[in-house]
């Protein structure tokens, strides 16, 4: 029974939501809805869940001062200090006016997006040294794909005069015949493997996210 | 240790610095470099251009901040374009911390317009963006593929009110605007697989002209999309940024960015052909 009940909500629900895609009435749109909006209770749920967890693991950080508990200070006064701006210093609960407290929008433009930047723009280094070490002629297969790079990066040097169009062209040919002809392949066998799996979970023969009691 | 040996097992850290390098000379080097236009970014800004004052479009900012430097010049010169054009804007975010990106576009693209610009020999006057006429900033929600859906059936299902709590109903651009159906097109800026959410549950359930906009990584992999008319235009990293402010007219971060980008490629094309040339001159030395 307590196998059979999950079994039973997978297959009806399973069912129900192929059958609500393909028809657009009415009724079939409230339950729709109705669903959609425990999807977003559900979320809410993990939200506050996710914050909790990040606030345990953080206090016995700097409680039992395990390494880099330096970080978790920082960690949470950072998750207070956008609840504390985020709510206005608590002045707007129930409104979005705090989304427009001078210090929340400070710490997002001049905090956490120079941060995200940085840690992004780190990746051309680690790119242009990857680049460097693998990008070798060991076989004629590796060979194509480091013609095929150079030419895909060099296609629009403006300093290659005459030789630039057909950088271009063939550029353009990689992209949108031997680039477009694997994807494709890649794209088909993972959508046929969606629905393999998806109604391996409706009919109730892929059992592993009931986990194993 | 001979030279052909040295030039195939370089310290990483000299790679590091030559980038380095490259990329703070052309900074700080004023020059600019030609930009080719490539028939996918053109026609999306061909699409913008052939629309009304007063048409809808729908612009979602599925970005962090990690990928601004590819993905903001190109919402900038698009919302640009198309306030200009005096088009109602439809802003959207499917991405955690896309409200603060959004939000930040919306208040440097309002700068800008208090502006009179001539773009492609056009002079626009300067005007006041008014939020809720001209435009309609609908905020976050979670889980990209339930949104997309439902926006498609209303709006006000995913969205009751918009990103500051203002109800849709009272906002005088949403009346009538229910779903898809009143939308132009919808051009998505995405750095992650929100855009295959926005193909598969977005253009092809509801039909609507769809544009993408990625980081230059995620380029190759929608153009099959593209060659099957589900995209109906596609701008790739700095370089398709670049090119459509070429075509807006209006040069910003994305046309400076290019020089770097440029000489930064070239420099690690160097490195890699002089790895190449020191394997391949070892491997037939160890052959003899």
């Amino acid at each position: 029974m307590k196998r059979q009940i999950p079994l039973l909500l997978v297959l009806v629900f399973g069912i129900f939501m192929i059958f609500q895609y393909f028809v657009p009435h009415e009724s079939s749109e409230w339950i729709y809805e109705f669903f959609l909006d425990w999807i977003y209770i559900i979320g809410i749920f993990a939200l506050a869940l996710g914050i909790w967890s990040l606030i345990r693991v953080s206090y016995d950080k700097i409680k039992y001062k395990k390494p880099n508990w330096q970080y978790a200070v920082i960690t949470l006064a950072g998750l207070f200090a956008m609840i504390l701006f985020g709510f206005d210093y608590g002045r707007h609960f129930f409104s979005a006016e705090g989304l427009s407290n001078y210090m929340f929008r400070a710490f997002f433009d001049y905090i956490l997006i120079p941060i995200q930047a940085t840690m992004f723009s780190l990746l051309a280094f680690f790119i242009a040294s990857a680049a460097y070490r693998a990008f070798r002629a060991r076989s004629l297969l590796a060979t194509l794909l480091l013609v095929s790079a150079l030419v895909v990066m060099l296609r629009f040097n403006p300093y290659f005069g005459p030789i630039g169009p057909y950088l271009e062209q063939t550029a353009s040919w990689l992209l949108n015949v031997p680039n477009l002809a694997a994807k494709r392949a890649i794209i088909i066998g993972i959508g046929l493997g969606m629905v393999a799996t998806a109604l391996k979970v409706i009919l109730g023969i892929e059992r592993a996210y009931l986990g194993k009691d | 240790m001979n030279i052909f040996d040295r030039m195939m097992s370089l310290d990483r850290r000299w790679v590091f610095l030559f980038v380095a390098l490259v990329c703070v000379i052309t900074y700080l080097i004023p020059f600019s470099i030609k930009i080719n236009i490539t028939p996918e970014v053109k026609s999306i800004y061909d699409h913008v251009e052939s629309l009304k004052a007063g048409d809808y479009i729908l612009l979602a900012i599925d970005y962090d901040p990690n990928a601004l430097a590819e993905l903001h010049p190109m919402t900038y010169a698009i919302a640009e374009q198309a306030f200009r054009k005096e088009l109602k804007v439809i802003f959207v975010t499917l991405s955690q911390n896309g409200p603060g990106m959004a939000d930040q576009a919306i208040r440097d693209i309002s700068d800008s317009l208090r502006l009179e610009k001539t773009y492609n020999g056009i002079t626009y006057p300067a005007r006041q963006l008014i939020n809720g006429k001209d435009y309609v900033f609908l905020g976050y929600k979670p889980y990209p593929a339930l949104v997309i859906l439902g926006m498609g059936q209303n709006f006000r299902l995913p969205f009751p009110s918009d990103y500051y709590g203002t109800p849709l109903d009272s906002i005088p651009m949403m009346k009538g605007v229910l779903n898809y159906d009143q939308i132009k097109c919808v051009i998505d800026f995405a750095a992650g697989n929100v855009a295959d959410m926005w193909i598969s549950y977005g253009q092809g359930r509801y039909n609507f002209p769809l544009a993408l906009g990625m980081t230059g990584v995620m380029g190759a992999d929608y153009y099959p999309y593209l060659n099957s008319g589900q995209v109906f235009g596609l701008m790739g990293g700095l370089l398709g940024a670049a090119q459509y402010e070429s075509l807006a007219d209006n040069p910003g971060p994305a046309i400076d960015g290019m020089r770097i980008q440029l000489y930064a490629h070239i420099v690690i094309i160097l490195f890699i052909l002089m790895g190449n040339i020191g394997f391949l001159v070892t491997r037939r030395k160890k052959q003899v």
